[in-house]
């Protein structure tokens, strides 16, 4: 691989990465959106929801998320079709999408959990001697105070989250992982572009790690 | 609805146990009139604090009426939401929002709860700041603060709510000796101001100087309520005599 090479493959290469950075975002936001409902659903006083959520969360977490990929790639058109009726296909991006975002709220639900529990008793009674309903004690007290003690563990598994996207390979969406794969397969360079991903994979991710861990040092203190 | 209109606190036969065996309120019946200002005290596990809980309903009670200004507290179709509204309480611990400035402590619940605009919130909020003397801190955040600064804002946070009665639980407890006394001149001031107050404390000066009423409990019952003169200077039960030898010269007691 020359520098040539290098610099020829590079807006593929980019437009891979693009591809995983958006499905990482969305992802992680959507995981965190689904994560706090099913949250709130598994400490609800209400036990048939509380069955649910803590059903989905054992579930999600009990199988491979390659499975699950594979799986919504086949199951997400069908359930859309169903819906609205019609019949186009929508895309691995979507599927994977739909994929992460059910996989990951499963992780992102326990660690949602765990930070609302951390939260003193002392805080609902001061939003509840106030006249506060529930869901305002948890809109405007709970859930921002167990958000700022959460940030560290739900950055660092969306760093997880980052690394695990590569698994998208299965279902031939092209993100950075499978771009480069396939621009050394051209090439006969195979090795070598696996390499050149694995290091970007590697910088991105430890220096992310090191920042969380900064931040963690400041959020404690 | 209620047979005395200048109650604004009644407890007609309280009681409430904890599991089956531990009974931590027995019989209270209790009359807290506008404008009153009247000291809980007792041993500690005397039940002093889940009784002024019970009154916000933060702790419910088995059986018996409770009353807040003609409203039963503890009736099914009471809107408990809304009754809190009109009752202040301030907790040992502060229990400060420690995600928001002072001012946003204030403010909080008048503008989300109240539906107030924030300007009047803010403009009430810097009102009561000046009132417990802390106008300069309107953007620290509690852990800033020291704990007597905390609990002074606690005290601004539940009166911006404008509410009809204060609670306060062992307010000073968790303070250093240093800062007591700026918490208790602003709830002095706020008895004088004429305020109806219920005080859970040990701070018997503050009972002496500005309850109108000190009612003893022990074993969750009421085993005494006097004017502070009569109580201090003359205490009818023994549990009461004995508990003052204790608070008042523990090294002799």
């Amino acid at each position: 691989m020359t520098l040539t090479d290098l610099s020829q493959a590079l807006p593929g290469l980019w437009e891979g990465m693009k591809v995983t950075l958006e499905l990482l975002v969305m992802a992680v936001v959507g995981g965190i959106v689904v994560g706090t409902l099913l949250a709130l659903m598994r400490l609800s006083g209400n036990k048939f929801m509380s069955a649910v959520a803590g059903f989905y969360v054992t579930y999600f977490r009990s199988i491979p998320l390659l499975m699950v990929i594979s799986w919504f790639y086949f199951a997400v058109p069908l359930v859309i079709g169903m819906v609205t009726g019609t019949n186009r296909p929508i895309g691995a991006f979507v599927s994977c999408l739909v994929a992460f975002t059910a996989f990951e709220a499963a992780y992102y639900a326990e660690i949602i959990r765990a930070g609302i529990q951390s939260i003193s008793r002392g805080q609902v009674n001061a939003a509840y001697a106030l006249g506060m309903t529930y869901p305002q004690a948890m809109r405007l007290v709970i859930l921002p105070q167990a958000f700022r003690k959460m940030t560290p563990l739900l950055l660092q598994q969306s760093i997880i989250l980052f690394q695990d996207t590569s698994l998208v390979y299965a279902v031939g969406l092209l993100d950075f992982f499978n771009t480069s794969y396939s621009k050394g397969n051209i090439t006969g360079e195979i090795g070598q572009y696996i390499m050149l991903a694995g290091a970007v994979y590697f910088v991105i991710s430890f220096g992310a790690s090191r920042m969380v861990k900064r931040l963690q040092k400041r959020f404690t203190v | 609805m209620n047979s005395d209109n200048s109650a604004m606190i009644r407890f007609n036969q309280v009681n409430k146990w904890y599991g089956r065996d531990h009974h931590v309120l027995k019989n209270i019946s209790l009359e807290v009139k506008q404008g009153e200002v009247v000291v809980v005290c007792g041993p500690s596990g005397s039940g002093k604090s889940t009784l002024i809980r019970t009154i916000n309903q933060l702790e419910p009670v088995n059986d018996g009426e409770i009353w807040v200004d003609g409203v039963q507290v503890n009736h099914p179709r009471t809107n408990i939401n809304r009754l809190r509204e009109e009752v202040g309480f301030v907790f040992q611990h502060f229990n400060l929002y420690p995600h928001l400035s002072v001012l946003q402590n204030i403010t909080l619940a008048p503008v989300k709860v109240r539906k107030m605009s924030q300007a009047d919130a803010d403009q009430r909020g810097m009102e009561l700041l000046e009132r417990v003397g802390l106008s300069n801190k309107r953007d620290a955040y509690p852990s800033q603060l020291s704990g007597g600064q905390q609990q002074r804002v606690a005290i601004a946070r539940g009166l911006a709510m404008q509410p009809k009665v204060m609670l306060f639980d062992e307010p000073t407890s968790a303070l250093d000796p240093e800062m007591i006394g700026e918490v208790l001149k602003v709830m002095q001031n706020l008895a004088e101001s004429g305020m109806t107050m219920m005080v859970v404390t040990h701070e018997m000066g503050f009972a002496r100087e500005v309850a109108d009423r000190v009612v003893f409990l022990d074993h969750g019952e009421i085993l005494e309520q006097a004017a502070p003169a009569q109580f201090f200077n003359n205490p009818q039960c023994d549990r009461a005599q004995q508990f003052l030898r204790q608070v008042l010269a523990p090294m002799h007691g």
